[in-house]
């Protein structure tokens, strides 16, 4: 076995047996936890969490609004106090895994470190306490930061310019899809259809749907790429365009990105970039240098502002100068030392309109733009060249224990498979559990969907070789446990306070609130 | 794979029985096998139109949704209605208590395409292959 | 870099073990012509105490002195610093979207409180795990409308806020359905002779503010009534989630869905986001919710757990069938929310409502003391509009006094002749009684 690094798996000496010991190849121990009900289940009448102001004046509601209309207190609500509240949520969040707690190799999802100084920053009270129609004479540091925020993302992506406001990556295709459809309207017709890759992210078909557009599915090739070929067959002048991830949702570069887009382009077509896997490119290659007229970031990806459990995002979407006219308002201009934002549509009379209240997510810009201004030019490039080397190393350190369904050079992530688990029954849904056990959160599992029982490796570039090893040692014990005693792999995970869920019982009895007396057995 | 001698099947997976000109329709082991825990089903109503080889409902288990092809053309005269609320009785027992809808025929013809038990039997170890 | 633990050896021996020559050579697959032979033109990089006093310079140039008078979808309240301490623990904001129940138990059981809080506080039986925003959220109950109904046009009264009318536009552009605005009376409220003239067999939803755009306590039960006689939806519209403590929850009024945004609760008005999107419903309608959506359930040993449920409605599995794009939504947002509603409770909630109206009033009488009517007689909450005459002129002499003062109606209303003068003002608990009267007299000179 080629292994230049000499790591070894050190399957006698308690690895195997992690779990007996309580101590995971990510060091993890079952710890101290805490049983906590629901808010709603403790407290007691008469107490609260908050300290209020006098009201300053007895009006009496009742004689201005319809009594019908007023209700004296919302029934249901808690009755904590604030110590109460403190504990509760403390308890909570020990039971949450973070990129705080550990590795977190989420593929596709670019789970890097949060910076705690976009964090402090994002908390200036001129940003955090800015309103959003203070005149604009009250809010120019904010607005210089969204102009300088702008000109960088046009800059590391290759395009023109750069609208802010979508809330999220799924946003920024719905958005990207509307102006390539108001481009095509502008030019007589809106065509018909839209060119995903099997690859692709959900997002984009359903993105896609509600834009009225028809969902035509290109296969990716053997090689795992898209091939210029595939997509000459399906294109035709009722293609509006073709939504394509570069590098691929199995972090492969799709090398033949140009002569697609010529391919596109030669038929009318607009060619779109999913940006979720931008990571991989910072400083390297730019997507509007490669053929691509639109792109959506993931400021929560690629640029470190928290994914928070499930948002908020930021989404802004660049686009070559022909689709300029056709971005969403705001933008923000500069007018000599002054800096203020477009909103009237009479100003952009082609623009697609809003795509949401205000401005956007402008706490993210803050963070995003703190990480851009520390990292600069090199440092944005030396993550792209971590995160691929990383990736890369993991990929060394596994090839030969798991399957790797694509030979093809990875870049940023990389994609396994549990076939060679096969004979021992155990699955990739019992791998990513077993990973919790020994201190690591899993892989994205079962994506991509051409991959059958994928394992989506994306380590990022804050995480240190020793963590990588680590990592790769647990994934190796597992599968030499797979082996021998697969059914402590499939008993996995024993450490959470919580083993596996029923997610059936889950759906067919949907429970989603709390209700007096509420019972879940 | 249990695979009933009396019953037609589809290559969309699913089942028929004929009573006289009345078909009942459900889908078959191998699809509910496959499926796994399936927690909802969407039917038509009694009076509705089906066409063979289109869509008349949904089936979903947590991880993934499976449209329901009619295997003949005809007017629903019989929905299982329990299943609403007992969607795992479909994966527990598919071809008595599980059935989904009843169907009076409305082109016996259409019968002739169908597939029996040993014709489904070898396209399904074909599609796994 | 504090941020890059990589040392030159480690590089060199990881680059060995990965099979690359150097670092440039893991990007071979990378065509030559496709990559950038320059720098990013970006400025260098900065050190943290460089990046600090930059941003902080940038920060001081928005002038945040006072408390801003203008609310108009996004509000100025205290969030109580537990909220944000809480917040910061990393376990929180550094997860992900929970797809693995058993280590992110803290997200999900926060979450089904969310749900729990968004239902007690609409008077709807079931809530999903937030959206972006109120707008977004809007448009997307408008589209859910058009589904279970099958219906195409859409009624929206003209007090619902602007920018989220704009915002359903834009998102019902390519659908083919048809939006009709109906106007708002004197009183601030919903024309219901309109609305009622204006649904018909071919509508899908009557969309309403409560309290609306203009800070008026709109007509939910009777816009509600006119919907369910044509087998439309209604759905309710909040922008200023306090006045929930106040008022009755829109389900209990009719209404068939309700969205809008919990800013108000925990969250910083942040030059406009991210704040939490709600977005609440009857539940004879769940399977056509949009968005992620929590459920509690029990783990292999019997022990009640939570995990997100419903999937099959999403994207991810549905692709292109799917009820809504929405992947990420505002979870961090939401749960900001969350721990300030638990601060509140029901004591403090129906406190801090009051608290809002009385302010509301204060502001009313201040502005009257110095002669300046208000444009509404319809019942209103903590948001009123004042006739000041030059609106613009108002918010620009104040500008230049630290004082963000209001949001002029003529720019969201301009062929309306009779708010040409009208100007939209806030007061909240951070509005104290003295301040009050100093903005009012400060309108005034």
């Amino acid at each position: 076995m080629a292994n230049p690094t000499g790591w070894k798996p050190d399957v006698q000496a308690g690895v195997a047996h992690a779990a007996q010991e309580e101590v995971g190849l990510g060091h993890a121990t079952r710890g101290l936890a805490f049983e906590e009900g629901l808010l709603f289940e403790r407290g007691s009448r008469g107490r609260t969490g908050v300290s209020l102001p006098p009201r300053g004046s007895d009006a009496d509601p009742a004689r201005e609004i319809p009594v019908a209309l007023l209700r004296p207190e919302v029934e249901g609500l808690p009755e904590v106090g604030e110590l109460e509240v403190v504990r509760h949520f403390t308890r909570l969040s020990t039971w949450n895994w973070g990129i705080d707690t550990g590795f977190y190799p989420l593929g596709s999802c670019t789970m890097k470190y949060n910076p705690r100084s976009s964090e402090a920053l994002a908390r200036l009270p001129g940003f955090a306490e800015l309103h959003p129609l203070a005149p604009p004479s009250m809010a120019q540091g904010a607005l210089e930061l969204m102009y300088r925020l702008e000109r960088a993302l046009s800059e590391i992506s290759g395009f023109a310019t750069t609208t802010l406001a979508p809330a999220a990556g799924a946003q920024g295709e719905l958005c990207g899809l509307m102006v390539i459809r108001a481009y095509h309207v502008a030019r007589g017709n809106p065509r018909k259809k839209v060119l995903i890759p099997d690859t692709a992210h959900g997002t984009n078909p359903a993105s896609s749907a509600l834009n009225g557009y028809q969902v035509v599915p290109v296969k990716s090739g053997e090689d795992g790429r898209l091939h210029p070929e595939a997509v000459r067959a399906a294109m035709d002048e009722d293609v509006a365009a073709i939504m394509i991830t570069n590098p691929n949702t199995l972090g492969i570069f799709e090398s033949h990105i140009a002569e697609i887009a010529d391919v596109v382009h030669a038929k009318g077509g607009l060619v779109y970039g999913d940006g979720a896997n931008m990571n991989a490119l910072l400083g390297v290659a730019r997507p509007g240098d490669m053929g691509f007229d639109v792109m959506q970031f993931n400021l929560h990806k690629t640029f470190a502002t928290p994914h928070g459990g499930g948002g908020p995002g930021s989404g802004p979407v660049a686009v070559k100068e022909q689709l300029a006219p056709f971005l969403p308002l705001p933008l923000v201009v500069r007018e000599g030392d002054r800096y203020r934002l477009v909103t009237d549509p009479a100003e952009r009379p082609r623009s697609i309109g809003k795509l949401r209240e205000f401005w956007g997510n402008f706490g993210m810009f803050v963070r995003a733009w703190a990480l851009i201004r520390e990292l600069g030019p090199e440092g944005l490039r030396r993550a792209a060249e971590l995160a691929v080397l990383n990736a890369n190393y993991a990929r060394a350190l596994l090839k030969d224990a798991y399957d790797l369904p694509y030979a093809t050079d990875s870049l940023h992530e990389v994609v396994f498979s549990d076939k060679n688990l096969k004979p021992t029954g155990v699955t990739t849904m019992d791998v990513a559990k077993r990973l919790i056990d020994h201190g690591f959160h899993p892989p994205t599992v079962y994506f991509p969907l051409v991959v059958h029982g994928a394992l989506m490796i994306e380590p990022t570039e804050t995480e240190s070789k020793e963590t990588i090893e680590r990592f790769c040692a647990a994934m190796r014990d597992i599968a030499e446990e797979a082996a021998v005693r697969p059914e402590a792999v499939k008993a996995a995970p024993v450490k959470p306070v919580r083993a596996r869920l029923d997610e059936t019982r889950a759906a067919r009895k949907p429970v989603l609130r709390w209700t007096p007396g509420m019972k879940v057995e | 794979m249990n695979l009933p001698d009396d019953l037609k099947y589809t290559k969309e997976h699913e089942w028929c029985r004929m009573k006289g000109k009345r078909a009942t329709v459900g889908i078959t082991d191998h699809a509910q096998s496959s499926l796994g825990d399936i927690v909802y089903v969407e039917l038509p109503e009694v009076g509705d139109v089906v066409k063979k080889g289109e869509s008349f409902g949904v089936v979903e288990s947590t991880k993934a949704v499976s449209e329901l092809f009619a295997p003949v053309s005809g007017k629903v005269v019989e929905v299982n209605d329990p299943l609403a609320d007992a969607p795992e009785t479909i994966n527990e027992d598919p071809y008595e208590e599980g059935w989904m809808i009843q169907v009076e025929v409305s082109d016996e013809k259409e019968l002739a395409g169908l597939l029996d038990a040993a014709s489904y039997g070898k396209f399904v170890e074909e599609e796994q292959a | 870099m504090r941020y890059h633990p990589h040392t030159e050896g480690d590089v060199r021996e990881m680059l060995e073990a990965a099979g690359a020559k150097s670092l440039d050579d893991l990007f071979r697959s990378i065509p030559a012509p496709l990559r950038l032979n320059r720098p990013l033109e970006l400025p260098p990089p900065a050190d943290e105490i460089t990046l600090f006093s930059e941003l902080r310079r940038l920060a001081a140039r928005d002038d945040v002195q006072h408390p801003p008078f203008v609310g108009a979808g996004a509000y100025p309240h205290h969030v109580p610093p537990v909220v944000d301490q809480l917040l910061l623990r990393g376990e929180f904001f550094t997860a992900y979207t929970p797809y693995q129940p058993e280590i992110s138990q803290g997200t999900l059981q926060a979450l089904f409180e969310w749900q729990t809080f968004v239902c007690l506080l609409t008077g709807l039986e079931v809530a999903n795990a937030s959206m972006y925003d109120g707008a977004s959220a809007t448009a997307e109950a408008v589209l859910m409308a058009t589904r279970i109904t099958g219906r195409s046009k859409v009624v929206v009264s003209a007090a619902v806020h602007p920018e989220y009318r704009k915002v359903l536009a834009t998102y019902l552009r390519s659908s083919g359905d048809r939006i009709v605005t109906v106007p708002f009376g004197p009183d601030g409220r919903t024309d219901l002779a309109a609305l009622s003239a204006a649904v018909d067999e071919e509508t899908a939803a009557v969309v309403v503010g409560y309290p609306n755009f203009l800070g008026v306590v709109d007509a939910v039960p009777e816009a509600a009534a006119a919907a369910h006689a044509k087998g439309a939806l209604c759905i309710s519209v909040t922008t200023e989630a306090v006045a929930l403590g106040l008022l009755q929850g829109p389900g209990a009024l009719g209404a068939d869905a309700a969205v809008g945004t919990f800013q108000s609760f925990g969250n910083p008005v942040s030059f406009g986001g991210p704040a939490p999107g709600f977005f609440a419903l009857r539940e004879e309608h769940l399977r056509q919710m949009p968005g992620r959506v929590c459920g509690a359930t029990v783990d292999k040993l019997g022990r009640r757990g939570f995990v997100l449920t419903l999937s099959t409605r999403e994207q991810h599995i549905r692709r292109e069938r799917a009820t809504s794009n929405i992947c990420t939504n505002a979870g961090l947002c939401a749960l900001a929310s969350t721990i300030h509603l638990a601060l509140l409770g029901k004591k403090g909630l129906a406190e801090l409502a009051r608290v809002n109206y009385a302010r509301g009033r204060l502001l009313s009488e201040a502005m009257e003391r110095q002669g300046f009517r208000r444009v509404f007689s319809g019942p209103a909450f903590n948001e009123l509009a004042f006739e000041v005459g030059d609106a613009e002129g108002v918010v620009e002499r104040l500008a230049s006094r630290g004082i963000a003062a209001g949001a002029p109606l003529a720019r969201f209303y301009p062929d309306d002749p009779k708010l040409r003068g009208a100007l939209l003002c806030v007061a909240t608990e951070l509005h104290a009684p003295e301040l009050i009267d100093l903005f009012a007299k400060a309108v005034r000179s």
